[in-house]
């Protein structure tokens, strides 16, 4: 008897537990939680850890070796800079602290590749920086001219940190935004099939297209899948149409092959 | 030895792979496809012909102007206006400079030619993608010359299916209600005519009324309900001989008859002592078959494409509601479960969905909802609307509209009207006089 009466006290007690620790949450109103925004994570270690490109170091050092002889900026190619006014002027000494710190933080060759090679060259003709040259004659500019090519350092490795990813999602944003545009999808499409057509594209640094594949091209002449050559059609039609595509700038060797998924479904679905 | 080597060398060779980047596009415009649809061409001597038998000047221009207008009407292309065009017709058809048709935004390219052979007409067209520089296809008809306006509803049904991927409904007729006279004292007549509203025929003198009439979905027969001698009945009418019989011989009234789908059978209600349920006939055997047995009122009667269910009307509820059974009446489930009245249900050619009228707080509404019931979608409203009826592939919905012809609403005009699913694209269908209970037949080219 005395037990019964411990196991229906025990039980009463932990439903009464229970119902006091959970009522209360029914009171209160459900907790309005804002809407979800997406954040992209971007890797920045080498952006704060900047290194040179390999073939910008060599120049670099090149034109440091005639700066010290001829006292003339370190950016300046002796070629192009005229010698009335930039020899005349001499480098302050603050400048060639900074030259020499930047030549302390020499990368590490055994990353040097292909893509940093073609980007280099490309630096090799940013060298000739009329900025800098303007920082010479008025030394106010110097610190602008600086900070500008800070910049392009920064940009040129960001192009080399993303060069192992995929397009980020600013870049892959601005693609489909051209190609919705662009594509007039057929409404008489049967919305409960399999809509979706892939296209390999290979494309010029522009954004032209160079060829166009269909992956699942069999489809097209399998019977009962008429449907699928109109969706083919409508999707090499959109290409057409929008190119050059809206790639980025630099990277060429990342998306020089592209595949774009066209999936109708969404929209017939509606 | 060699293999070693190479191996060595393939090995020694700096190899940077890039994983190939995926973009998903699932957005696209769904505006007008911008087409250019030249003025067919024609050789004076075949002009000179078709001027004397057919009372055109140019006929090429003419049937260019009904495939033109068909592709406007269905509001899913945007026919490019022919002064802009930079090529002349009888070129492009042999060999389009797609550049010009590129710089005034044609994405695709119609161009054709008309000749009089044999007391015929002979139209070959052919359909070009302006972009991909390549013809899509080309077709040759001959005909009568008589014909020449089916010819043009024919390709642009070509056209259609073509770049939509769908069947088109061009080559089509609607049978309708014709109505004249006041409203007190109105004559109703069958009236059929071409879908774009020309070459209307009418089938009755007008002596009776006639209400509901309906296709036959795999042949040129007509079902529909006449008051001969004040006795309603569903009627069975063959549009070729003009023969015409009573379905059935039923005690009491029979009215909204449908075929079915394979056109073998006619399903419709049966009134007697305040009950009415549905009813089919076998048109083959004769032999009628009971379908429902409610003591409500079930109308409205609409199989499925594959005859295995069917949709009606009933007030088994309190309220007239849209209900689903199979075919045999077993397995009765309502589907519509909104506010306000639902009526005249029919079911899609494609099988997906069932349009209806809706009544609600003194509106009507034209709408369509999944089979299941869910889904729904209201189309168009307006003050008095009813009578939706589906073209052959399921996009467009043709129904008839009643609005009042003065500011104090007085008097009042009945006008065909369609809309497509989008619900974007409602067009008045020009018909000669007021006209009602529209139905849309297949495909005639079939």
């Amino acid at each position: 008897m005395t037990r019964n009466i411990i196991i229906s006290s025990t039980f009463h007690l932990i439903i009464i537990l229970i119902a006091a620790m959970s009522l209360p949450f029914l009171a209160k109103k459900p907790i309005d939680l804002p809407p979800i925004i997406s954040v992209e994570l971007i890797q920045i270690t080498n952006v704060t850890n900047i290194p040179f490109a390999p073939k910008a170091k060599k120049i670099i050092e090149k034109v440091k070796k005639k700066k010290k002889e001829k006292l003339v900026s370190e950016q300046a190619p002796p070629k192009t800079v005229k010698r009335e006014k930039p020899d005349a002027v001499p480098l302050p000494d603050k400048k060639i602290e900074k030259i020499k710190k930047q030549e302390d933080k020499k990368q590490n060759p055994e990353k040097i590749d292909n893509e940093a090679k073609q980007v280099s060259e490309f630096e090799k003709k940013e060298l000739f920086d009329p900025n800098n040259i303007a920082a010479l004659i008025d030394k106010s500019k110097e610190e602008a001219a600086e900070t500008t090519n800070k910049l392009f350092k920064v940009a040129q490795d960001q192009d080399k940190n993303v060069d192992i990813a995929g397009l980020t999602l600013s870049e892959e944003d601005a693609l489909k935004a051209q190609i919705f545009s662009c594509w007039s999808i057929p409404l008489g499409l049967p919305y409960n099939k399999n809509l979706l057509v892939r296209i390999k594209l290979k494309l010029k640094p522009d954004g032209t297209v160079i060829r166009s594949e269909i992956l699942d091209h069999a489809r097209m002449n399998k019977p009962g899948q008429g449907f699928y050559k109109v969706l083919a059609e409508s999707a090499l039609r959109a290409i057409k149409l929008c190119q050059p595509l809206r790639v980025p700038t630099k990277g060429y060797e990342r998306w020089k092959n592209l595949q774009l998924n066209f999936d109708a479904r969404e929209m017939l679905e509606g | 030895m060699l293999f070693r080597y190479l191996l060595i060398l393939m090995l020694l060779l700096p190899i940077k792979a890039f994983g190939l980047i995926e973009v998903d596009i699932t957005r696209g415009n769904l505006s007008p496809l911008p087409i250019a649809v030249t003025p067919l061409s024609i050789d004076d001597k075949s002009k000179k012909s078709f001027e004397k038998i057919l009372k055109k000047k140019d006929i090429a221009a003419e049937i260019s102007t009904v495939i033109e207008n068909n592709l406007k009407q269905s509001g899913l292309f945007n026919p490019l206006n022919k002064d802009a065009f930079l090529q002349k017709s009888d070129i492009a058809h042999l060999k389009p400079r797609f550049e010009d048709w590129a710089l005034i935004k044609a994405q695709a390219l119609i161009t054709g030619k008309v000749t009089f052979v044999d007391e015929k007409i002979r139209v070959e067209f052919r359909l070009w993608d302006v972009l991909a520089g390549k013809e899509m296809m080309a077709l040759a008809f001959t005909t009568v010359s008589s014909n020449w306006r089916r010819v043009g509803h024919i390709i642009t049904d070509k056209v259609y299916e073509r770049l939509t991927g769908e069947k088109g409904y061009f080559d089509t007729r609607i049978i309708y209600v014709a109505e004249e006279g006041p409203k007190t004292n109105r004559i109703k007549k069958l009236a059929i005519m071409d879908q774009d509203g020309f070459n209307t025929k009418y089938l009755t003198l007008g002596n009776e009324l006639v209400l509901t009439p309906r296709f036959n979905p795999t042949n040129q027969m007509v079902t529909y309900l006449s008051y001969f001698r004040n006795l309603p009945r569903v009627y069975l009418l063959d549009i070729e001989t003009g023969i015409q019989e009573v379905v059935g011989d039923f005690p009491g009234m029979t009215f909204a008859p449908r075929f079915s789908p394979d056109g073998r059978k006619i399903i419709m209600s049966f009134a007697m002592d305040g009950n009415s349920d549905i009813y089919t006939m076998d048109l083959e055997n004769r032999i009628v078959e009971r379908i429902t047995n409610h003591p409500s009122i079930d109308t409205s009667p609409s199989y499925s494409p594959n005859n295995k269910y069917i949709c009606f009307n009933s007030d088994r509820s309190g309220y007239q509601q849209i209900y689903v059974m199979k075919s045999d009446g077993s397995n009765v489930k309502r589907i519509s479960f909104g506010k306000g009245i639902y009526g005249t249900p029919v079911w899609s050619p494609r099988g997906d969905l069932i349009a209806f009228t809706k009544m609600h707080k003194g509106k009507f509404y034209i709408g369509v909802m999944r089979t299941n019931g869910s889904g729904e979608r209201l189309l168009t409203e307006n003050f008095y609307q009813e009578a939706p009826s589906w073209s052959p592939n399921g996009r467009v919905l043709i129904f008839y509209r009643e609005t009042k012809t003065d500011e104090k609403g007085e008097g009042f005009s009945a006008k065909l009207w369609s809309i497509d699913l989008t619900g974007y694209n409602e067009r008045l269908v020009e018909t000669e006089t007021d006209a009602s209970d529209p139905s849309w037949s297949s495909l005639l080219s079939n």
